[in-house]
């Protein structure tokens, strides 16, 4: 078990690195800081002296590790071109409200995808089962942005039932987080169903219900615990295509999240914000997989055996 | 749904008659022929655009601005899904759109498919070390948000049609890696391949004859869907203004503009999104029914 978690660990550690070297050549490959950072009519001797100051005359090989020492040290990323400040500080201005909706999204996903899966593979075919399908179809192929928009329209606009914009109450967050879940929701809809259907056919299940347990007891105890295994696996693993999507939806619904702050940074070219929200994108999916590994080896033996 | 329908299917003991079984393979395969429908719809629009679009997705008219569809209250039937902020036709827009949509879905999908399938093979085929850095890539690839990655790639690369194709293509390859890299170990280790590796066929033949025809199937209901995935990932680009650039009329771009107007004219992004998602629901739909019936295996179960 501690060898599995060592190994695993080591490979997340590889992973942020891999990330980290990627965001960091794309950008500085590509954009010259000295130029972003000096008034458009500054002499090339004092642009070449700024460089040197620097240290932007260095092999960049030599620069991405000094940022990296910097990074893992200090958590410094440098300061932000536009706004003067360190970019770590402005992350973590934006840190909440992405997890508020992070969240909000998590939770209505799984009260959704849970009772609606078991019922659809408890009464397969029927009614339910069949609406269900249904929407998983439809939520496949709909797009996040449109659906929010879409929202927004109908319950904002036309029945005004919800606000549509801004972060202040609970009512704010219903439509944006509906908007994200609604990418994942189908997928873990699909999963508790068919670990659902799986469990239901084990020797177990007919042994518990020869006992003449009560079918809710079979259904409640028996299956849905063991069923609900690979749910609780992708939930970790689905904090990347939350923070994806959340980008998303925090400019539809112009929510003050990291999202907004990753795009506004793009469009600007402020690179060191860009680069410190990549790693930290990164840094949080590999942890949410690492702790979904480790805890699905806590509670299934035959994967740290093999 | 199908599922359900096909297990009644099962359950029917006597032997219907050929007019029957023909009526209920049809049935079974309704949502597939939907999806077929809708694909055939979305080729059509696209290429004869020129002369099926009633006006110029382009030609701007500010007497004519904002107006609704035609079947609502100031509608005009000469703009049959109303016109935009600049007085354009939305129709038309949709309908050229349709060609920008299909040539970034299936040109991404081909630079996805040789990237990914390549690198698969190679895994499955000689393990090792290869297997294993390929492998790590793969997963620091997919444990990335995806749109995280092709925002940066277009920031560094610039937005133009082109680079928005290189960047969903070299973002969205893992998937066939991850499934062509377990095939290959699959089929490896059948018989008639340990036959080919006995007749000395070289590792080449053996994957462009043996392998890789055996992987098609697969591969088909794959890029299936990821075409419908590639699409919806260049609109979410040209939406956020990092892809396709105004004024071509990409359903991206249409609907960012739209949502400006989203208040009180409902119809600029509505109608765009709407295109979006039949072409993603038709594709996927199509995906679905080839699975089903390509892989015996699922269609015995």
């Amino acid at each position: 078990m501690i060898s599995y978690i060592i190994r695993r660990m080591f490979q997340a550690v590889a992973i942020c690195l891999v990330i980290s070297a990627m965001s960091f050549f794309m950008l500085f490959l590509n954009t010259d800081p000295a130029l972003m950072l000096l008034p458009p009519e500054a002499e090339v001797a004092d642009i070449a002296a700024f460089k040197q100051q620097m240290g932007l005359d260095r092999p960049v090989i030599i620069q991405y590790i000094d940022f990296l020492g910097r990074v893992v040290l200090h958590g410094d990323f440098g300061d932000s071109f536009v706004y003067k400040v360190p970019a770590l500080q402005l992350i973590m201005e934006k840190f909440p409200a992405t997890l508020r909706l992070a969240l909000a999204a998590v939770l209505f996903i799984n009260i959704v995808a849970i009772p609606v899966g078991v019922i659809s593979a408890v009464k397969r075919g029927s009614f339910i089962d069949n609406i269900a399908t249904f929407f998983a179809l439809m939520g496949q192929a709909m797009p996040l942005y449109w659906l929010g928009i879409m929202l927004i329209i109908i319950f904002g606009v036309w029945l005004r039932w919800l606000p549509i914009s801004g972060n202040e109450s609970f009512a704010h967050l219903i439509l944006p987080a509906i908007t994200l879940g609604s990418w994942i929701l189908p997928l873990n809809m699909r999963l508790v169903r068919s670990g659902m259907l799986d469990v239901l056919n084990k020797d177990y299940i007919r042994t518990a219900r020869a006992k003449g347990l009560a079918e809710w007891r079979v259904l409640g105890k028996h299956a849905f615990k063991n069923a609900i295994i690979p749910l609780v696996t992708v939930i970790g693993m689905q904090l990347g295509l939350l923070l994806g999507g959340a980008v998303v939806t925090e400019t539809v619904f112009a929510w003050p999240g990291m999202g907004q702050l990753v795009l506004d940074s793009i469009h600007m070219g402020d690179y060191p914000v860009v680069q410190a929200v990549v790693v930290v994108f990164a840094a949080s999916v590999v942890l949410g997989n690492l702790a979904a590994d480790i805890f699905v080896a806590f509670i299934d033996p035959r994967i740290r055996l093999n | 749904m199908t599922e359900s329908t096909f297990n009644q299917n099962l359950s029917i003991t006597t032997l219907p008659s050929d007019r029957i079984r023909f009526l209920k393979r049809l049935w079974h395969l309704r949502l597939g022929i939907l999806g077929a429908f809708l694909i055939s719809c979305l080729v059509i629009a696209a290429v004869f655009t020129p002369w099926l679009a009633p006006s110029d997705p382009y030609v701007q008219d500010i007497t004519q601005r904002l107006l609704p569809p035609a079947w609502m209250q100031d509608g005009n039937s000469n703009h049959l899904l109303g016109t935009d902020h600049l007085g354009r036709d939305i129709l038309s827009r949709i309908m050229y759109g349709t060609r920008i949509s299909l040539v970034v879905g299936l040109s991404a999908v081909v630079l996805q498919l040789i990237i990914g399938v390549g690198l698969g093979i190679m895994a499955g085929y000689y393990r090792g070390r290869v297997d294993s850095a390929v492998s790590f890539i793969v997963n620091a690839m997919m444990s990335f948000p995806f749109i995280l990655l092709a925002l940066t790639l277009v920031s560094v690369l610039g937005p133009s049609l082109q680079n928005i194709i290189i960047a969903l293509g070299l973002t969205g390859w893992p998937v066939y890696t991850r499934v062509t890299r377990i095939e290959t170990i699959k089929l490896n280790e059948q018989e008639f391949i340990l036959a080919a590796h006995s007749l000395a066929y070289s590792s080449w033949r053996i994957i462009t004859r043996h392998i890789l025809p055996n992987m098609l199937p697969t591969l088909l209901v794959l890029s299936t869907v990821e075409v419908a995935r590639s699409i919806i990932r260049e609109s979410l680009l040209s939406f956020l203004g990092l892809g396709i650039q105004a004024p071509i009329p990409s359903w991206g771009v249409m609907l960012a503009e739209g949502r400006d107007y989203m208040l009180m004219q409902w119809w600029l992004a509505a109608f765009p999104g709407l295109a979006i998602f039949m072409a993603a629901l038709g594709i996927n739909l199509l995906g679905d029914a080839l699975r089903d019936l390509t892989d015996p295996h699922l269609r015995k179960n």
